[in-house]
């Protein structure tokens, strides 16, 4: 079962904000989700080594040899704010 | 009532790549804000991040420098938090299979050698850096973001702000050794936190382990470190308890301040990240970094023992900084005496270092200046005070030594004509002196010695003038 705070933490670690019922909404099918997904653990795993992919790919390894990155121009054109050739970081108002 | 003060340390250290830890933007420290970023670096979306080989080969360097296991099965995790130098929303760093594990850096308390073990090394990369203006505004530049780190974890295994500071010192001397990292602490390519926390030996009570974030030297480690032991054992004291917390040190303050509750492990959500396969390290390659590693301080150090014929304490210091030693072995190519030369960087050099806190490789002294200087003193051309006070002169302007002796006119006084006469108007001057002596008063002698210096400016060849002061006492 997932509690209405647990629901309340994670929504403030993603930085999310939702109304009371939104928040009710979640609770209830976060505990659906689980309760369904949990019947995984039925399986025996015993001896089994977790997997974390389905392809069998190795990482390829980069040499160390610089290359021209972006222009500042470029960092900066989606941005709303800049002064120096900084970012600015927007002030948010509660 | 008797408390144990338990210690752990957090260290994050810049590696020394060309190019950044996922992509091909140079990591040369500082530059224009902005221009070291590419789409990778700056968290765009759709942007691959590849890994810089030679930021494996370095953090495996570290590793088996000191002591740790390898995994050669490996993969990158994500860990999400939100923070505005942090441009995707997560760090790209490593979970629960570190690339190195276990490991120990010997330390020396007065109990004898300490082993403190490592928990881990993991490579991660760097954040950008922020700014605050007096206007109250924040500033980002994201060169940094993306610059390759280890990071080193201990173990819980100190127990004075001492043996952490050894403990730094030995892991900073190690990892210039082999060449991974500059370990600046005033440019951040190294970064310290503490974890600390307090035991009543006698009621078995804790305090909760307070860490400690913006320490900039390790002499603010160390009194960030004792400021948290006494605030610790006077809460446990009252029979109160600390807060499991993030402080900072405040240098100018000299205390810390608490900044955030500390938040669970599982709040950063750790997950595999999708964007690298398993990494796989060949057992081969990881033997010919450890066949290629540079010599480690204390095998230069044993090495200094034996080829040198230096005592162990003197090779401990002149083998503490890679700088130093590498200094030593130059200067001896210019003068063929490692006993002198030691003498002579362990006395005024090391001094002189001392005084002005800086660093052999920051003054104007360089390996053929020394050399040279020993030499002209070891031949007779200057005497030993007068070398010293050359030696000061170098170290101020920089100038070669025949030079400043020659421009200053120092040349030693040997011929024995010139001292005679130098001599004699002495003994001319301080007959009383002359009876002194001869009715037993030694000290007379001194006075004299030191009234024949004077006159000769210093320049007189004492051995000389010794010897011939008492056969012209004797003769009058």
């Amino acid at each position: 079962m997932i509690t209405r705070e647990q629901v309340e933490h994670m929504a403030n670690l993603a930085k999310l904000k939702f109304s009371e019922e939104e928040i009710d909404g979640f609770t209830h099918k976060f505990s659906e989700v689980l309760s369904y997904v949990e019947k995984l653990n039925e399986v025996n795993t015993e001896g089994v080594e977790p997997a974390y992919g389905v392809n069998n790919h190795i990482q390829v390894l980069r040499e160390d040899v610089v290359q021209e990155g972006l222009s500042r121009e470029e960092v900066l054109q989606n941005i709303k704010e800049n002064q120096y050739g900084y970012f600015k970081l927007l002030k948010i108002v509660e | 009532m008797a408390y144990k003060t338990i210690i752990g340390l957090e260290i994050h250290t810049e590696l020394m790549t060309k190019t950044k830890m996922f992509c091909s933007c140079t990591n040369a420290f500082g530059g224009e804000a902005n221009t070291h970023c590419c789409p990778v670096c700056i968290g765009l979306p759709g942007a691959l991040p590849v890994i810089n080989k030679t930021a494996i080969e370095y953090a495996i360097r570290a590793g088996i420098a000191l002591n740790c296991k390898i995994n050669t099965h490996t993969r990158m995790d994500r860990k999400n938090y939100f923070y505005s130098d942090l441009v995707k929303g997560y760090q790209i760093s490593q979970d629960d299979i570190p690339l190195c594990e276990g490991g120990h850096i010997e330390i020396e308390t007065e109990e004898g050698t300490k082993k403190v073990h490592l928990e881990r090394i993991h490579i991660e990369e760097d954040t950008g850096k922020q700014t605050h203006t007096t206007e109250g505004d924040t500033l980002i530049d994201y060169n940094r973001a993306g610059v390759p780190l280890i990071e080193i974890v201990t173990k819980p295994e100190m127990n004075t702000p001492e043996e952490a500071r050894q403990f730094l010192e030995n892991l900073r001397s190690t990892l210039k050794y082999i060449e991974v990292s500059d370990c600046k602490m005033e440019e951040g390519s190294l970064r310290c936190d503490v974890n600390i926390n307090i035991v009543d030996s006698e009621t078995g009570n804790k305090t909760n382990i307070t860490e400690i974030k913006n320490l900039n030297s390790f002499r603010g480690a160390v009194k960030a470190m004792e400021y948290e032991e006494k605030r610790h054992i006077e809460l446990l004291q009252k029979g109160e308890n600390t807060v499991k917390e993030t402080r900072r040190w405040d240098e100018v303050k000299g205390e810390t301040i608490s900044m955030r509750a500390k938040g669970t492990v599982a709040d950063y959500r750790y997950a595999p990240d999708g964007d690298f396969a398993e990494i796989v390290l060949e057992d081969s390659w990881v033997d010919e970094i450890k066949n290629n590693l540079p010599e480690l301080p204390h095998h230069k150090k044993e090495r200094f023992i034996k080829d040198y014929d230096l005592s162990e304490y003197d090779a401990g210091v002149l083998t503490a900084s890679k700088d130093l030693a590498t200094f030593f072995e130059e200067t001896i190519k210019y003068i063929d005496d490692s006993k002198l030369v030691s003498n002579w960087i362990m006395g005024d050099v090391l001094r002189r270092l001392k005084d002005e806190e800086i660093e052999i490789q920051d003054t104007k002294l360089t390996p053929k200046s020394l050399g040279d200087l020993i030499k002209i003193v070891k031949d007779g051309k200057i005497n030993n005070n007068t070398g010293k006070k050359v030696l000061k002169e170098i170290f101020d302007t920089g100038k070669e030594p025949e030079t400043i002796i020659k421009e200053q006119e120092l040349v030693q006084i040997s011929d024995e004509g010139a001292l005679k006469e130098i001599v004699s108007k002495v003994l001319d001057e301080n007959e009383q002196s002359i009876i002194d002596y001869k009715n037993g008063k030694d000290r007379a002698i001194g006075f004299l010695v030191g009234q024949i210096m004077k006159a000769s400016k210093g320049k007189a060849n004492p051995q000389m003038v010794n010897k011939m002061l008492i056969e012209m006492i004797n003769e009058r």
